[in-house]
């Protein structure tokens, strides 16, 4: 590599990890205790046992879940409805209209055998402050975009600092560590090891936090694109104003795809529905094929199903960014290795910072200069 | 430049230089979506992809010699 190449490289690694290291070190220390909220929420006692009933396989209609969840909040219309996964609870949203924005949203949730409610996941706390200032800042889809720009600078950073391995690590053998000699040389070397073992990770997890941040986007690009194909029929009929049996347009989106779970139902007028439907999303049986969903839409007025595909690609891509950005699809050992990995990557953070101080304060020597200083 | 204890005088290869981080990456990788692919054996694989960045961070805190 001549002299003028790993000055350019060595250029873009400075910039792009010094603009980027601020949030990536709040993003990092946010981050590890969300990657055991689940853990933290049970042992706060925020945990929910559900009662035990007389038939536990019985299930209530949805007509009715809905309109018992509506009944306490008079006046909102339902938006969504989600299935828990581990318990038979399912999830209602509601908001004053529906095409209502995240903040006016209400989440109940409600025991799908009896319709009776139970406690809501947990919406206040600082776990939810600590996730807030770790997706958005607090500043909404702005605050979201722009922590996706820092994600993809780090990403930046990580493919720069790949190629400045090499030089540096020209006359070193690999986990060389450096300790007994000045600081800047050993935090060169705790630098360099840590980088180097924490690539795929690092990169993996930043890549997905990008797309995760770029999820309204995703999601509305998908709704012009495909669900307009879905409903190419439609052209401009009015909304409907009355919206049939919801428990009859998941039977006949199940029904036409045997062996999925139904996870999500999105209601008309909403982000993830068209005005003439509601949107039934199925899940497979397999881990794998759980995270991979298809979208049957269903007629609000006649309860025919319009259409069923599977999401396109890069709703698919959108979806396996969830887990592979939280690390929750592994059991315990999988969370403790994120950890671990993000106490490497915090690592890396700060002693790129330092490198960079010790630099300004002793400019002389070239970049290779220093690999064997 | 003078020559540290486990410094070679001889630069060494690309290959050299890129193959123990890239067997790091490609354990990673492989326990990255292992997890993702199952539960059980694949959960297994997964801790055992991802515990190797981690090993090798401790390898090199053991075998440093100066």
């Amino acid at each position: 590599m001549s002299q003028t190449t790993i000055r350019i490289w060595s250029w873009l690694h400075k910039w792009s990890s010094l603009v980027c290291t601020l949030f990536l070190l709040m993003l990092c220390v946010t981050g590890l205790p969300l990657i055991f909220h689940h853990e933290i929420e049970r042992l706060t006692g925020d945990a929910y046992v559900m009662p035990a009933v007389a038939d536990e396989d019985r299930r209530e209609s949805l007509d009715t879940v809905l309109s018992r969840a509506l009944a306490a909040r008079p006046g909102e219309v339902g938006l969504f409805m989600s299935f828990d996964e581990d318990r038979p609870v399912v999830n209602v949203t509601s908001g004053p209209a529906h095409d209502a924005p995240e903040r006016q949203m209400t989440l109940m949730s409600l025991d799908w055998r009896t319709a009776d409610f139970v406690p809501p996941p947990v919406e206040t706390g600082i776990m939810t402050t600590l996730l807030q200032l770790h997706t958005d800042m607090f500043l909404g889809l702005p605050g979201k975009f722009f922590l996706g720009l820092m994600g993809a600078l780090f990403v930046l950073a990580i493919v720069s600092g790949v190629i400045l391995y090499a030089p540096f690590m020209r006359k070193l053998d690999f986990g060389t560590l450096r300790l007994s000699r000045q600081a800047r040389v050993r935090w060169l070397d705790w630098h360099n090891l840590l980088g180097a073992v924490t690539i795929a990770w690092a990169g993996l997890v930043g890549l997905t936090g990008v797309i995760n941040a770029f999820s309204e986007p995703i999601t509305a690009s998908w709704q012009a694109d495909k669900l307009g194909e879905m409903t190419a029929g439609y052209g401009d009929m009015p909304p409907p104003q009355e919206f049939g049996s919801i428990q009859a347009a998941v039977d006949t989106a199940m029904a036409a795809s045997p062996g999925m779970r139904v996870q999500f139902v999105a209601f008309p007028g909403g982000l993830y529905s068209t005005d003439h439907h509601y949107a039934v999303f199925l899940q497979g049986a397999t881990p794998l094929t759980k995270r991979l969903l298809t979208t049957s839409l269903v007629d609000v007025r006649t309860g025919a199903l319009t259409d069923t595909r599977p999401m396109p690609w890069y709703m698919q891509a959108l979806l396996l960014s969830q887990p592979l950005h939280f690390g929750d699809y592994g059991g315990l050992p999988l969370k403790l290795l994120w950890a671990l990995l993000d106490i490497a990557t915090i690592v890396v953070l700060g002693s790129g910072v330092y490198l960079w101080l010790a630099r300004r304060r002793r400019p002389a020597g070239t970049v290779t200069g220093e690999a064997a200083a | 430049m003078r020559p540290a204890p486990n410094q070679t005088r001889r630069s060494r290869s690309l290959g050299t230089i890129f193959l123990f981080p890239l067997l790091v990456g490609l354990a990673s990788l492989a326990g990255l979506i292992s997890g993702l692919a199952g539960d059980g054996l694949a959960d297994l694989l997964s801790w055992a992809g991802l515990a190797v960045p981690v090993i090798a961070i401790l390898w090199a805190l053991s075998r440093r010699r100066c």
